[in-house]
C-alpha cells in the first residue's frame, strides 16, 4: 500500500499481470504458460492437399491479451474456426479450462464461455440493436418453445437481461441506436455491436477476429480501450490483426502463425526482432541491402538482449512500482 | 352494374370461404418457415395432403373416428417434418428446399398410385369423411342462408367458422411465440445462423422446431380443404398450391403475424372477382368474343394476379403489412 500512492489506479493494477506473468518466459514456440486457459495440442487441419492449420503446441495465458498474426493465408482464422467448433481438426486436442473442446458444436463451446466475433461482422440486419444484444444473454428461459408461449415464465429475466444491455450500449456508446435496425449500422458500429452482444454472455473468453478491420482510425482507439477493458475485467482475449502498431500496444503475447505452423510467440517487442516471422512476411530469401539492413538487426538484437537484461533484474524498467511485489505472490 | 357488385359479393364469399382458410393456414406455417426462420420450404402442400389424407384415410378406410384421424393427419405431417429436416437442416438452406419441393411432388405420385390404390383410392380419391364433423354444427346444415348477398350452405358456413377460428388461434399462437425471446432467435438465424451458433444457440434443434411448427399449421390447411371439399383427391393437392400461398404470404407481407391471412383474403378474393366479372363481362358482350372467350378466363386471373404483383413488388415491396424500412436493408 504504502508503494501506491494514487489509490484511484487500483483499476490499472490487475491489467497488466498477464504481462508480468509471461515476461520471464523464453520466447519459443510451444513454450508453456504459468496459467494457460487454452491448450492446443498436435492439432491439424487439411483442405485436400493443402494444411491450413498444424499447431503442435500452444498454450494461451488466462486473462492476457493474446494477439494472433501472420500474413495472409497463415491459417489464423482456421485455428479460431477450429477452437470454436466451427471447424473440425482432422487430428488433435484442444482443451479449455481443462475440459476438452473436441468434437463440439460451436453453440457448446459457446455456452462454456468462449464466444467469437467474425472477419466479416455479422450485425443480425433486421433485429434491432436491442434484439441483437439480447440473443447475446445466455440460459434464457423464454427462449425455449413451452416457455416461450407463458410470458411470466421469462418476462422478469428479459427485464434484467434489458438492463444489462442498455448498461453495455451505454458503455459502448451505442445507446441512442437500441431501436434502429442493425443493419443500418456504420461498419465501425457494426464491430462495436458485435462485440457487445458478445459480452451479454459473460465469457470467459473473447476471440476477435480482426476486429479492427475497416475501422476508421478514431473508432480503432476506442476499440482498443474496450479490449482492453475485457482485460480488466479478467476476461482472456485473442485477437487476429494485421496492424502491428495495435499489436503493439494491447497485446501480452503475440503468436505468429504462417503457412499453418505457430513460427514464434513471445512479448510483442520481440516479434519485428524474429528471423522467422521477418522471412515469413518477406520471403526467406529476400536479399536485402546487406550493410544497413545487418547493421540494424545487429544493433536491435543487442537492444533487445539489454532490455531482456533489464527486464530481469529487480526493479527494472519494465516493472512497475508494484509490480515486483505482485510478481511472486 | 349489378354484375359488378355481384362479382363483388362472390369474391368477398371465396375470400372467406374455406379455400382462402386452407391458403391462410398454408402462408401461416409458410410464415414460420420463410418469414421468421428464413427455411426455404418449396413444399408446404405435402404437409397439407398428409393433413387431408390423415383425416380421410383414417375414417373412410378405418373406420376411426373424425378427431382421430385429425391427431392422425397432425402426426404424420410432424413425422414427415422430422423426415425432411433431419439430413437437411445442418446444410445450406438450398438442400431443404430441394428435398421438400420432391418430396410434395413424390407424395401425390405415390398416394395416386396403382399400388396405393388400396389406401388412398388411387386418383378417385376419398370421399364421406367429414359427416361426423359437419354434424356438429349448430344449425341446420341442409338448408341455405343469405349471406353477404350470396349464399352459402350450412356446412359451408360452419366449415368457414371453425376454419377462421383456426386461423385465428394460429394467428395467436404464432404472434404469442414471435415476441419472445424464442422468436427472436428464429429470426436471427433468418439473419445469420453462424452468428447465432456463436452465440451460444443450438440452430439445428430450433430450424427443426420451426419447421415442425410450420407443417402442423400446413396439416391443419390441408384438414380444412379436405372437409371443405368433402373429399380428398391426390391432385388437389398440386405444388402450385405452396407457390400461391407464397404469393399470398409476399402480398400480405412476410414475418407478419397477420400478412399471410390478409393475403390469402386478397389473393383468393381477387381471383374469383376477376374470374366472374370477366365472364359476365363476356357473356353480355362487353368484351367482345374474338379479343378473350370464356375458356380463357381461368388463365387470364392469374396473370392479372401476376401483374397485381408486379405492382406489389415495385410500389410496395414490403407487402401489406411490411415495414419498408425492413425490406430496404436488403438492398445493401
Amino acid at each position: 500500500m504504502p508503494a501506491d500512492p494514487n489509490t484511484g489506479s487500483h483499476a490499472a493494477a490487475p491489467a497488466r499481470l498477464a504481462q508480468k506473468a509471461l515476461a520471464d518466459l523464453p520466447w519459443e514456440v510451444g513454450v508453456a504458460k504459468p496459467d494457460p486457459a487454452m491448450v492446443v495440442d498436435k492439432v491439424t487441419r487439411t483442405f485436400g492437399g493443402l494444411t491450413a492449420v498444424s499447431v503442435d503446441h500452444l498454450e494461451i495465458q488466462r486473462g492476457g491479451i493474446t494477439g494472433l498474426i501472420g500474413p495472409n493465408g497463415a491459417g489464423k482464422t482456421t485455428l479460431f474456426n477450429l477452437l470454436t467448433g466451427f471447424d473440425q481438426p482432422n487430428t488433435g486436442t484442444w482443451t479449455f479450462d481443462g475440459r476438452s473442446l473436441g468434437r463440439m458444436s460451436p453453440h457448446q463451446v459457446a455456452r462454456l464461455g468462449v464466444v467469437r466475433t467474425f472477419q466479416l461482422t455479422k450485425a443480425l440486419s433486421r433485429l434491432t440493436v436491442l434484439q441483437n444484444m439480447l440473443l447475446g444473454a445466455q440460459d434464457q428461459a423464454g427462449e425455449s418453445f413451452l416457455k416461450a408461449l407463458v410470458p411470466g415464465t421469462w418476462r422478469a429475466q428479459e427485464k434484467a437481461n434489458t438492463e444489462k444491455a442498455m448498461d453495455l450500449l451505454r458503455r459502448f456508446k451505442l445507446d441512442a441506436k437500441k431501436d434502429d435496425f442493425a443493419g443500418i449500422l456504420s461498419g465501425g458500429q457494426r464491430k462495436l455491436l458485435e462485440m457487445a452482444r458478445a459480452l451479454m454472455s459473460d465469457p470467459k473468453v473473447v476471440m476477435l477476429d480482426e476486429p479492427m478491420a475497416g475501422v476508421n482510425p478514431a473508432l480503432t482507439q476506442s476499440l482498443l480501450g474496450h479490449v482492453k477493458d475485457l482485460r480488466e475485467e479478467g476476461m482472456t482475449v485473442v485477437f487476429v490483426e494485421h496492424d502491428m502498431d495495435v499489436v503493439r500496444d494491447i497485446s501480452d503475447w503475440v503468436v505468429v502463425m504462417a503457412a499453418g505452423k505457430v513460427i514464434a510467440e513471445g512479448p510483442p517487442e520481440s516479434i519485428s526482432q524474429n528471423k522467422a516471422v521477418v522471412d515469413a512476411y518477406l520471403g526467406a530469401h529476400h536479399d536485402a541491402p546487406l550493410t544497413n539492413e545487418e547493421e540494424d538487426r545487429v544493433l536491435a538484437e543487442a537492444e533487445a538482449a539489454i532490455a531482456r537484461e533489464e527486464g530481469a533484474a529487480p526493479g527494472g524498467t519494465t516493472a512497475g512500482t508494484i509490480s515486483s511485489e505482485e510478481h511472486k505472490p | 352494374m349489378s354484375d359488378v357488385l355481384d362479382a363483388l359479393a362472390i369474391g368477398v364469399k371465396s375470400g372467406l370461404g374455406f379455400q382462402a382458410i386452407f391458403f391462410a393456414l398454408l402462408a401461416i406455417g409458410i410464415n414460420v418457415h420463410f418469414g421468421y426462420t428464413g427455411l426455404l420450404n418449396f413444399g408446404q402442400i405435402a404437409f397439407a395432403m398428409l393433413g387431408g389424407f390423415g383425416i380421410a384415410i383414417s375414417v373412410s378406410q378405418w373406420g376411426l373416428p373424425f378427431w382421430v384421424g385429425v391427431i392422425v393427419g397432425i402426426v404424420a405431417a410432424v413425422v414427415l417434418a422430422l423426415l425432411l429436416g433431419l439430413p437437411t437442416l445442418r446444410l445450406r438452406a438450398d438442400y431443404l428446399a430441394i428435398v421438400t419441393i420432391a418430396t410434395a411432388e413424390g407424395l401425390r405420385l405415390l398416394f395416386r398410385s396403382v399400388s396405393a390404390t388400396p389406401v388412398t383410392n388411387g386418383t378417385r380419391g376419398l370421399s364421406a369423411f367429414n359427416g361426423s364433423f359437419i354434424a356438429l354444427a349448430p344449425w341446420d346444415t341442409q338448408r341455405r342462408y343469405d349471406l353477404l348477398g350470396t349464399s352459402w350452405s350450412g356446412g359451408e358456413l360452419w366449415v368457414a367458422l371453425v376454419g377462421w377460428t383456426l386461423v385465428a388461434l394460429s394467428c395467436l399462437l404464432v404472434w404469442l411465440l414471435m415476441r419472445s425471446p424464442w422468436g427472436r432467435v428464429l429470426k436471427a438465424i433468418r439473419e445469420d445462423e453462424d452468428a447465432v451458433r456463436a452465440l451460444g444457440k443450438n440452430v439445428y434443434s430450433y430450424k427443426m422446431q420451426a419447421l415442425v411448427l410450420g407443417a402442423v399449421f400446413g396439416a391443419l390447411g390441408g384438414m380444412v380443404y379436405a372437409v371443405g371439399t368433402g373429399s380428398a383427391i391426390p391432385d388437389q393437392y398440386q405444388n402450385a398450391n405452396t407457390f400461391l400461398a407464397y404469393a399470398a404470404l409476399i402480398l400480405g407481407g412476410a414475418a407478419r403475424v397477420l400478412g399471410p391471412v390478409v393475403g390469402s383474403i386478397i389473393l383468393l378474393f381477387i381471383l374469383q372477382f376477376a374470374d366472374t366479372l370477366l365472364r359476365a363481362f363476356i357473356s353480355n358482350g362487353v368484351i367482345p368474343e374474338a379479343l378473350l372467350s370464356s375458356t380463357d378466363v381461368a388463365q387470364i386471373r392469374f396473370v392479372l394476379v401476376g401483374i397485381g404483383l408486379m405492382l406489389l413488388l415495385v410500389f410496395r415491396p414490403q407487402g401489406i403489412f411490411g415495414d419498408r424500412r425492413e425490406v430496404m436493408l436488403d438492398a445493401r
